[in-house]
């Protein structure tokens, strides 16, 4: 038997200090746990309470299917390390299904969702059956098959899918609960609202089960969990039937909000929806899904209104996480607090302020320059140039080309000084070695 | 009682294109014998242990694991039988810490359960919730493997993080962890210095007694201070096996792989 | 008789055109490892540069400059941002080229406007080739089969005979032994994407004729190239041309087919409901590629040449 070295105090580890100052921190930690709980049950409640706004309703009853579809995704993509190009699918066919439930009548709009989801689930196992027998890429290429699959054949096939039109349901014509028709947009909201907390709540539980360890386990190492006795295949369709289950909740919610299941909730602009917003918020944290749904609905609602290009914006935003912050956005929040502690406050602010100059400029720059070419192309009958108040920027006026250049020089200079800041501060830390 | 052998392997073959990496190979490993094999690089040992571990299926030949043909199964089937293994390029859960890395296998190996292996689903589901309520002996069990292992002062560090021979420790614990009763290790101390080498094998003839060895070594100090029985393999074929002794002293393997003159070495 | 003729001829064109666009994907597969999800933009920014550089310098000089330009723009688009993306695993490089597909189809949005812009057929190639009854083959596809076999017949002669060739053959398999001999296999690399990007640019100009060129296409050629490479065998190029082949003439017999699913139904034996029987076998086409995969997948997971991998 080895002899047992008992870890002596000067040994260096890192985590003795935490353990010693266990309470307070741990009290500060359950705050900042429930903290986003918080956040969003008080975002989901505002409209029924303080805030009448009817611009406010539509945007969240929208973002509340989006967050329980980008928390069901999150459960292949986070949990499992399996990305899906066709998720929509699931989505979609449950809220064919619930639909067409709905229509032949009994049952209440409260429990769709869960029908929706069973439908989801059923298919999810289906597809998911054939899907997981491959793994990483291969399997990314199989979902968008048969994501293209589903997508076609609600197109084709005559029966079931209405064809162009899609069914549609009429909220109020079901069974009441009470004093309640479920026809007016303030009571489907509250059946919105009520499952999405119900959802958030099952997928984090959900979560602290041992199949979300295991499932864990499976995207770091699938073979090491193969010779350990559990077979990642049959894992990896567990979750994909979860995460179809509650896509079909979502797709569900979709049909409550807008009385209707068309091509559109199959679509694969849906899949694409659903995957951006999960990669922009953060895969690896449970609220990052949250946040994502939160943005992308934001965008494609509030920023629609404001400018044509809000498209190009999205994709850059996505590209720039995908290179820049691959945690998300989630990821790249936590990034200052521990720079913070690492250099204290006044070499962090120093180097923060610099960044955040260096990204504002670089944001002005990009928007005039994205905002004057769409201009160009889309808005020739009001002259092809973008206004600012009553400032125009054109592409073919000097005047524009400047301001552009003098934002990117000081964009230039200012990433410049960041980034020496930024090297000095972490030679610092590290002990000055390097100089 | 059984008098199985724990693993038999007869006219086992593997070709991968054109090349025939296993021409008939023959073995046969009584239960708690700690057996090594050893042979020139491009010998075809990690490819046997593929294919005994399943990740590989057979050309041709049988395989029994405690009497029970397992040919061409698939490796968590094995690993239920009673199978582990330690891989040659470690592989443990690299952003897990080490305490959950080794609660992981002790989990898994209880969920799997190592007799009766073809139990069905529900039997199955009834162990994951049963052994999902008693985390706490799970953790009793990975913290003595922890203690067991030296990695007592990195247990809440990454596994991703730690230095190579600590995670190559790991590695082991982890397939010890998980239980099985027939152990398959390929090169445990690859990569570490002499003093960690010497330790280690100590530690792995403590800790798997009652237990069958299969180990791949290329230093010959640990195969002599470990080994009951030796095989040389050589060009996919087991071309003698005896005693450590008898090895030594045979005068084709010496010619072969442990170099003439004295059994020094491995080349 | 004619008619299946001249169909199998149309399925073998637009075989060899599905081809052209999964050999690029593969080989950029095998080399880098990453599958690029903008492949298929490539072949629409290849469609639209032709028609723009068609219509002020001719087809000659577009079926030339278009592949050039893209090529140059792929490998641009290699050395910065793929690269970065290289550190973080290949479902990030996976999602990275995902990026780039929404923001080419943006961008072609941008430069050429949302709608359809029809791409003239050069006077010389319009026209039936061969007429056989009330069938005929155009003189279009032929010229379509005619470049998309020299093209391939001339890459294969580089890959076989030229030193270039040889050291990338080694590379694709074996990338660290060749960086050990002293090649810069990085550099490699980007010659690779930038030879698959103007393989499918080429495929665009070719195409853009026959096909509806608006920002939309890349989608629909994209998710069939992808069926291609799985129903073929990841990494393999022979898979690659058998899928391409098979799905190209299965597809095009289906579109062509006066048939309904209830005349294949009855030789298959079975009876099928009044309105799906009534369905013509050309409205459910699209479906055809999409099934094929799942068909596949559910017999032969690794596909028709595809090696069983480790992705347990």
């Amino acid at each position: 038997m080895m002899r047992k070295r008992r870890a002596q105090a000067g040994s260096g580890s890192d985590h003795r200090p935490k353990e010693h100052a266990r309470t307070p921190s741990l009290r500060a930690g359950r705050i900042g746990a429930s903290l986003p709980w918080v956040v969003v049950a008080g975002l989901l409640a505002a409209p029924l309470t303080f805030v009448h706004s009817s611009g406010l309703f539509a945007y969240l009853a929208q973002a509340c299917a989006m967050i329980v579809f980008a928390l069901s995704y999150n459960l292949l993509l986070g949990e499992t390390g399996l990305l899906s190009f066709g998720h929509a699918a699931y989505a979609g066919l449950g809220a064919f299904a619930a639909a067409h439930l709905f229509n032949r009548g009994g049952i209440a709009l409260p429990w769709l969702p869960l029908a929706g989801g069973a439908a989801g689930a059923a298919f999810g196992m289906l597809f998911g059956a054939v899907a997981t027998r491959r793994a990483g890429t291969a399997f990314a290429m199989i979902t968008l098959g048969i994501g293209e699959l589903v997508a076609a054949a609600v197109w084709t096939l005559p029966e079931g899918f209405g064809g162009a039109a899609g069914v549609s349901i009429d909220r109020g014509s079901g069974p009441s609960w009470g004093a309640w028709t479920f026809g007016a947009p303030r009571e489907a909201y509250v059946v919105i609202a009520c499952w999405t907390v119900v959802s958030m709540l099952a997928m984090f539980a959900l979560g602290r089960t041992p199949l979300a360890r295991m499932a864990h386990a499976v995207r770091e190492n699938a073979p090491r969990v193969e010779a350990l006795g559990i077979d990642p295949r049959c894992i990896r369709l567990a979750m994909f039937t979860l995460g179809a289950f509650f896509a079909g909740v979502a797709g569900t919610l979709t049909l409550v909000d807008v009385e209707l299941a068309s091509s559109e909730s199959v679509a694969m602009t849906r899949s694409g929806a659903v995957l951006i917003a999960t990669v922009i918020g953060g895969s690896s944290t449970f609220f990052g899904p949250v946040l994502g749904a939160l943005v992308l609905t934001g965008m494609s609602v509030a920023l629609a209104g404001v400018t044509r290009a809000w498209p190009a914006y999205l994709g850059l935003l996505f590209v720039a996480v995908v290179l820049r912050a691959p945690a998300g956005i989630v990821g790249w929040w936590g990034a200052p607090r521990t720079r913070v502690e690492r250099d204290g406050i006044r070499v962090a602010a120093r180097t923060h302020g610099l960044g955040a100059l260096a990204a504002a400029a670089w944001l002005a720059a990009l928007v005039i320059l994205v905002e004057t070419l769409y201009a160009r192309r889309f808005a020739a009958d009001a002259g092809g140039a973008w206004y600012l108040g009553a400032f125009a920027f054109d592409i073919g006026v000097p005047s524009t080309w400047s301001i552009l250049g003098v934002l990117i020089v000081v964009g230039a200079v200012a990433t410049r000084c960041a980034r020496r800041a930024r090297r000095r501060a972490c030679a610092r830390a590290n002990g000055g070695v390097q100089r | 009682m059984t008098a199985h052998a724990a693993l038999r392997l007869e006219g086992v073959a593997r070709r991968f294109g054109a090349t025939q990496i296993l021409s008939g190979v023959d073995l046969s490993i009584a239960t708690g014998e700690r057996h090594a094999l050893i042979g020139p690089n491009g010998a075809g040992k990690s490819t046997l242990f593929n294919v005994i571990g399943g990740a590989l299926r057979p050309d041709a030949g049988t395989i029994w694991l405690d009497g029970i043909d397992v040919t061409g199964r698939r490796p968590h089937v094995l690993a239920r039988a009673g199978l582990g293994r330690s891989f040659q390029t470690t592989r443990v859960f690299a952003r897990s810490t080490v305490l959950e890395n080794l609660s992981c296998a002790v989990w898994c190996g209880l969920v799997a359960a190592r007799r009766g292996y073809e139990r069905g689903l529900a039997e199955r589901m009834a162990s994951w919730t049963r052994w999902w309520w008693r985390s706490r002996e799970i953790d009793a069990l990975a913290a003595r493997m922890l203690g067991e292992l030296e990695l007592e002062d990195v247990a809440h560090t990454a596994a991703g993080a730690l230095e190579y021979g600590a995670q190559r420790r790991l590695d082991l614990g982890i397939a010890l962890a998980s239980g099985a009763c027939t152990l398959l290790l390929d090169e445990p101390t690859a990569g570490m210095n002499r003093g960690e080498a010497a330790r280690t094998i100590e530690w792995l003839r403590g800790v798997s007694s009652g237990k069958t060895l299969l180990v791949i070594e290329h230093d010959m100090d640990a195969v002599f201070a470990l080994a009951d029985r030796v095989s040389v393999m050589v060009r996919g074929r087991i071309i003698a096996t005896g005693t450590p002794a008898q090895i030594r002293a045979d005068a084709h393997v010496r010619e072969v792989y442990l170099g003439a003159g004295q059994g020094g070495e491995a080349s | 008789m004619q008619a299946f003729a001249v169909a199998t001829l149309n399925g073998v064109s637009y075989g060899l055109l599905l081809f052209m666009l999964s050999a690029g994907l593969t080989l950029i597969f095998s080399m880098l490892g990453v599958l690029n999800f903008a492949h298929a933009s490539f072949y629409m920014l290849g469609a639209y540069l032709g028609y723009s550089i068609a219509a002020h310098a001719g087809f000659v000089v577009a079926l030339v400059a278009a592949p050039v330009v893209v090529g140059v723009m792929g490998a641009a688009l290699e050395r910065t941002l793929l690269r970065h993306a290289k550190a973080n695993g290949p479902l990030h490089e996976l999602l990275l080229t995902f990026g780039l597909a929404y923001l080419l189809a943006e961008l072609v949005k941008l430069v050429w406007g949302l709608g359809s812009v029809s791409f003239a057929l050069p006077g010389v190639l319009d026209g039936p080739l061969i007429a056989w009854g009330d069938a005929t083959f155009s003189r279009y596809r032929a010229f379509m089969m005619a470049t998309s076999v020299a093209t391939l017949a001339v890459l294969y002669l580089l890959l076989r005979t030229s030193r270039t060739g040889l050291v990338l053959r080694a590379a694709l398999t074996h990338a660290r032994a060749v960086e050990a001999l002293g090649h810069d296999v990085a550099r490699i690399g980007t010659l690779v994407f930038a030879v698959g990007t103007s393989l499918a640019a080429l495929a665009g100009v070719i195409g853009a004729p026959l096909a509806v060129v608006e920002p939309g296409m890349a989608e629909a050629v994209g998710s069939i190239v992808f069926v291609v490479v799985i129903v073929g065998g990841m990494g393999s190029l022979g898979g690659a041309f058998a899928a391409s082949l098979l799905i190209g003439c299965v597809q095009t017999w289906a579109v062509g087919s006066g048939a309904s699913l209830g005349s294949l139904a009855h030789i298959a034996g079975v009876r099928l409901p009044p309105v799906w029987a009534s369905l013509a076998v050309s409205q459910v086409a699209p479906l055809v590629p999409y099934a094929l995969l799942v068909a596949m997948l559910a017999c032969r997971p690794r596909g028709l040449f595809g090696r069983r991998e480790d992705d347990a």
